[in-house]
């Protein structure tokens, strides 16, 4: 079709309610890449890996302070318990001499348990003791905290940074893409990949990148604590933990079509909408709101259907973490309890331990949930690569050429094209442009007039066949090289948002004031300007709906008029121009043209009269040409549309 | 807004509603009654050496749990329904006030902000919802059994409870609130993006024809960057949230072994109490905490409801009649009684004192430079704009009092930029009257001489069209523009310059051919070319918004200073002869 996709045909898009394209129905495929799609989200980190290392050593600080605290308060704890214990004995005697007392009434339990005590008897609670813990405890609490503050604050960096990058990426992306792709993708769905999902990623990433982090450093710990603790134990606990990924994949596989539906669903709704919003009008006075609603509520429901689901099987990760994690509590009670009868482990280590595996729940919980949001993120991430992956316009020649001396001829040898493989459009065109000279071309609707200037700024690629400027073939020149001799005014006009101003400097940012004052004033700018009460600050709004669309083209014609091209390419650009003012642009433009090459296509006799050459074209062909005396001399194709303008309504007026 | 928004949208789901509410009840019962449990297999099996007990004991909790989940996944399941109902709905209802609104408050918000509006901030709303059903319903019940069950245990070391929960409500409530603003600044800031995302892509053929890549890419830069920067400054007090915290849970239970030691000291108190107490209280504060979860999510969502909500108490300037005319009208004449307009807050009106009568059967022209007012005029025919004074009557009927699907019904409008549908040739056709027969297409791209190159596309009627018509050329959109016009058969035709792109032959052609299929309906054409309104049956020169001359060409010819300015620039004087 262009540039790389020679053979391409447009892909089928679906219509009217999404038919059988519709997003539930997503090839399989799509799933299959999101491991590879997960990956290489991460991978997109890999700039940051310095920052990510002094996260994992913050975390990993912080984690390990918030591991260490239960245990300096179950120290207190202890402190508390032994002085009431302490207090409950009579003063003056030792510990030794109470436990053997105890043993000699029998009472062994209480004996073993005391025995395990620091006590001193007949005194209560040792509270300098009992304060220095709680310090050291508040102390690592603090500093926990401050770590897992700077952990999140760089982690911050982290994700927006590569955030920023993607949507670098992709602008970066947009702008090598060839225009074909343009020509198949609603813009709406192009755009909703750069903010909608975009932004999921970014959030997925914040939220669950920090918690992963966390989560699974806790997990670590604890399990650690767990193993120094009893080696017996801390497998059961390690049970879980395949356990918890087989669950885990059961329900990701089910729920990661979902979101990839979901995010898909998101973005052909927002074409949709961008459509509709953008046709606005026509859809009121074709009386189609009706039929525009309904497709909507369609394609909105299947959006619903799909993010239900993902949300709804997602969100079972969570309750059954938390199931797991229940379940190893019952199991560590019940083999605790049984080692502890036999005599194999102290109550306090079981108890210890029992405690640990309630600390190992939540982190896993934690972990289910962000495995959601991941899940999510990854499916955005895949829209993203998508397109990030499609083909671009062929690289521009590593050692280009470039015309020593821009005089701009313009040569084309029996230059082939098509869009559709098998659809012909421009077939071995042959045509001189001498440097200086105004061409027109003339020729009914769908003769390849806008094709040939396509073709002269290389939007599309020729099949066959050489385009020359100056003797350079322009394939062999690169394309910004290329664009930058030729000038262009198009039949649509197109105008950022911004002011006046800036719109006529876009093609030479360079410009002074001046410049621009002087292209504005020879292109008629300059009258309606005035008029306008900011005048050239007058900031054109996206629609361009604060001035006509005669005088959004006469701007396009000053932004042209300023860039100071060597050739110069008029497609239909004065049609909205009323015929007064086009006069004088007219006067303005042939002072434009004299210098350089131009191309003109219109319809108005006046601006073709002039011209020193006109190619009149048919089906791809150029089947005439010369200037207007010859051509009407020759009685050919140019003579008949010459007589039908001007014999038709008369003929009607009968 | 957010709250007014969510009750609205909230309240007819209020079944499933309470379906989460009672499951998450429960499932949080649940949760409030383990730690009892736990206790329990403690003291009474472990220590005890009891393994039946620890067994039986351990079956119940089990047994809970497995409850609990369940309780847990059908209140998911409700949350995630209500949640994306009210996502769906309020996509809905943007989308539909959208439909409403005239030209003038689509321009006033810009299609890309009102196309942010309806994805991304009902995107933000529709997560706090789903976060609300899944999370946060279950955290004042976690919090407020916890106070129970935590005074039960020691009336005396509550005032621990009043004391840090305030604390941490104040922290989070400040982070919050220095967040809203930051939201605010972030969600018209992925305006911004979007806009010139979008630019980009409509005028991509003047950024690559201009070598302006590298200019674009700075400026997306500088959107990308500004948006970066508030996702960085917003990110770093969320960085705050989750650190403070955890600071005041822990510093919490600090302070509770520490007090709680003096009262067990001095008698008041048990061990076991002092435990008991601090698990409650960390009961209290998790459920604290995951609140704070939810509030980092509640200042954009406000941001986001308030954008919503904007859209949807935004009534459009162009209101529909209370008490509609049902009346048919069929005849399309037209006729505007001294009509003015001018945007709001402008000093110069765009239109001024504009009379005139077109009859059916005839063809009004109107022609005048850039700038003159004509497609403003245009506008006020379908009633895309009202008119500020004066009327506009369609077969003598005010078309503001007309219900606007029969006025819409009679026009059939081709507009300045000749807008195409993404979809095929036929669906484009069919968009005036979708039960149109295929002969009846063909019988409208003939007169709109567009048989030709449609027969030779590809799929014929069913070959693609990309969106907006990029992929055919502009004479050939606007033969389609006029085609899916003519296939209405309206009795009050619109050419807004829908001839400009056509080359002269087949402009001659289509204006021949549409004089003889379109009889009888009246015909209003805008244009530049003199050669095609000559044979109009009246014309009309508009200049700065005023008629300043009316007559058929040889009239006009005659009498009006302008008009012969308009024919001389273009038709040499032997031409014009």
């Amino acid at each position: 079709m262009s540039e790389t996709h020679a053979d391409d045909k447009p892909a089928p898009r679906p219509q009217r309610g999404g038919g059988p394209f519709g997003g539930m129905s997503l090839p399989a495929e799509k799933s299959l890449n999101f491991t590879a799609s997960g990956k290489r989200l991460l991978g997109k980190l890999s700039p940051e890996r310095l920052w990510l290392f002094i996260v994992l050593v913050l975390a990993v600080i912080s984690v390990s302070f918030a591991v260490l605290g239960p245990r300096l308060l179950g120290e207190g704890t202890n402190l508390i318990f032994s002085g009431v214990v302490s207090k409950s004995l009579p003063s003056g005697s030792s510990q030794a001499e109470v436990i053997a007392g105890l043993r000699a009434a029998g009472n062994t339990a209480q004996a073993d348990m005391l025995s395990g005590m620091t006590l001193t008897p007949g005194f209560g609670i040792d509270f300098a003791m009992l304060s220095s813990v709680l310090f050291w405890a508040l102390a690592l609490y603090v500093l926990s905290s401050v770590f897992s503050w700077m952990q999140a604050y760089v982690l911050n960096g982290v994700v927006q940074r590569t955030v920023y990058r993607l949507r670098e990426e992709i602008e970066a992306k947009i702008n090598r893409l060839p225009l074909s792709y343009f020509d198949k993708k609603p813009r709406g769905e192009l755009l909703s990949r750069v903010t909608n999902d975009v932004d999921n990623i970014s959030q997925s990433l914040q939220q669950s990148l920090s918690q992963v982090v966390t989560s699974l450093l806790t997990v670590i710990g604890v399990i650690v604590m767990m193993l120094l603790l009893s080696p017996l134990l801390a497998l059961i606990a390690l049970v879980t933990v395949p356990l918890t990924l087989v669950i885990t994949a059961f329900i990701a596989k089910r729920s990661q079509k979902l979101f990839v539906a979901q995010w898909t669903n998101t973005g052909e709704l927002n074409g949709q909408i961008e459509e509709t919003f953008t046709g606005h009008a026509l859809v009121k006075v074709f009386g189609r709101q009706k039929e525009v609603d309904a497709r909507f509520t369609a394609k909105n429901n299947e959006l619903y259907e799909a993010s239900f689901g993902a949300q709804f099987i997602s969100g079972m990760i969570m309750p059954a973490m938390t199931f797991i994690g229940n379940l190893v509590y019952v199991a560590i009670a019940v083999v605790g309890g049984l080692r502890v009868a036999s005599g194999a482990m102290q109550l306090g280590d079981v108890q210890a331990f029992i405690q640990y595996s309630r600390q190992f729940t939540q982190p896993l919980a934690q972990l289910g949930s962000m495995a959601n949001l991941l899940q999510s993120g990854v499916a955005s991430a895949e829209r993203v690569f998508d397109l990030l992956d499609a083909a671009e316009q062929s690289e521009d020649p590593d050692h280009a050429d470039a015309p020593a001396e821009v005089r701009g001829r313009l040569v084309f040898e029996n230059v082939s094209f098509r869009y559709t493989e098998d659809k012909p459009l421009i077939e071995q065109l042959s045509l001189v442009a001498e440097p200086g000279q105004t061409i027109a071309i003339v020729g009914p609707t769908g003769a390849g007039k806008t094709t040939l200037v396509n073709l002269m700024m290389r939007f599309y690629e020729i099949h066959s066949g050489r385009i020359l400027l100056d003797g350079v073939d322009v394939a062999t020149m690169t394309r910004h090289d290329l664009r930058s001799r030729m000038g262009m005014v198009l039949q649509d006009t197109w105008l950022f948002g911004g002011t006046i101003r800036d719109n006529i400097a876009y093609g030479r940012p360079d410009a002074t004031e001046q410049d621009i004052l002087a292209a504005a004033t020879a292109t008629y700018v300059d009258r309606f300007v005035h008029s306008l009460p900011d005048g050239y600050d007058t900031v054109l709004d996206d629609q361009g709906s604060n001035v006509s669309a005669g005088e959004m083209q006469l701007l396009t014609i000053a932004r042209a008029f300023l860039a100071q091209p060597s050739v110069l390419i008029l497609d239909e650009a004065t049609s909205s121009v009323d015929t007064r003012t086009e006069v004088l642009v007219q006067k303005a433009m042939s002072a434009l043209r004299a210098e350089r090459t131009s191309f003109v296509i219109a319809h108005r006799l006046s601006t073709i009269r002039d011209a020193d050459l006109i190619l009149v074209m048919e089906s791809g062909r150029i089947v005439e040409q010369g200037s207007h005396v010859e051509l009407l001399a020759a009685n050919g194709a140019y003579q008949a549309l010459y007589a039908a303008q001007f014999a038709a309504p008369i003929a009607d007026e009968v | 807004m957010l709250r007014s928004l969510l009750v609205r949208y909230l309240r007819p789901y209020w079944q499933p509603l309470l379906g989460v509410f009672v499951f998450q009840l429960a499932q949080s019962i649940a949760s409030l009654f383990l730690p009892t449990l736990n206790a329990d297999i403690i003291d009474e099996g472990v220590a005890t050496g009891d393994t039946g007990y620890i067994l039986r004991v351990g079956a119940l909790m089990l047994l809970i749990t497995l409850a609990q989940i369940l309780c847990a996944i059908v209140a998911v399941y409700f949350g995630a329904k209500v949640a994306m109902k009210v996502g769906r709905d309020l996509r809905g209802d943007v989308f539909s006030r959208v439909g409403e609104f005239s030209e003038q408050e689509v321009t006033r918000f810009g299609a890309p902000s009102l196309i942010t509006r309806s994805t991304n901030d009902v995107q933000q709303v529709q997560m706090l919802v789903l976060t609300t059903c899944t999370l946060l319903v279950s955290a004042p019940i976690l919090s407020i059994g916890g106070v129970i069950m935590a005074i039960r245990q020691d009336v005396q070391l509550s005032w621990l409870i009043a004391v840090s929960v305030p604390i941490l409500l104040i922290a989070v409530g400040f982070i919050v609130v220095k967040m809203v603003p930051l939201f605010r600044k972030m969600q018209t800031r992925i305006d911004t993006v979007n806009r010139v995302l979008r630019e980009q892509l409509t005028g991509i053929r003047v950024v690559r024809a201009f070598v302006r890549e590298d200019v674009e890419i700075a400026r997306f830069a500088t959107a990308n960057q500004d948006v970066t920067d508030v996702a960085l400054s917003s990110g770093r007090l969320m960085a705050l949230m989750f650190p403070i915290v955890m600071l005041v849970l822990n510093v919490s239970s600090v302070a509770v072994i520490w007090f709680g030691a003096f009262r067990i000291e001095d008698g008041s108190m048990q061990v076991g109490t002092l435990i008991a107490f601090l698990s409650y209280l960390m009961q209290i504060l998790m459920a604290v905490m995951m609140a704070t979860f939810m509030a980092v999510m509640i200042p954009r969502a406000a941001v986001s409801a308030d954008r919503i909500g904007d859209v949807l108490a935004t009534e459009s300037s162009v209101v529909p009649p209370a008490e509609p005319v049902n009346a048919t009208v069929g005849q399309g004449e037209l006729e505007l009684l001294d009509v003015g307009f001018a945007y709001p807050g402008a000093e110069q009106p765009v239109l001024q004192n504009v009379s005139f009568i077109a009859r059916h059967g005839q063809t009004t022209a109107i022609i005048g430079s850039t700038g003159s007012g004509k497609t403003t005029l245009i506008n006020l025919l379908p009633r895309l704009f009202d008119a500020t004074s004066g009327s506009v009557l369609v077969d003598g009927f005010n078309v503001r009092e007309l219900n606007p699907d029969l006025l819409w019904g009679q026009i059939g409008l081709v507009p300045q930029k000749p807008y195409l549908f993404s979809g095929t040739v036929r669906s484009n056709l069919l968009y005036g009257k979708p039960d149109a027969t295929e002969e009846e297409l063909w019988q409208a791209l003939t007169t709109a001489q567009a048989r030709d190159f449609v027969t030779e596309m590809d799929g014929g009627l069913d070959a693609m069209i990309s969106q907006g018509g990029t992929n055919v050329s502009g004479g050939q959109r606007q033969r389609l523009a006029i085609a899916r016009a003519l296939v209405k058969r309206p009795a009050l035709y619109i050419f807004d310059d829908s001839f400009s792109a056509l080359d002269l032959a087949t402009d001659a052609r289509l204006r021949l051919a549409l004089k003889q299929s379109a009889t009888g309906a009246t015909m209003i054409v805008v244009a530049q070319r003199v050669s095609s309104i000559i044979d109009a049956d009246q014309i009309l020169v508009l200049e700065d918004g005023r008629i300043v001359g009316r007559g058929t060409h040889e009239q006009l010819l005659d009498t009006n200073t302008t008009y012969q300015e308009i024919v001389s620039s273009q038709l040499t004087a032997e031409e014009t002869a």
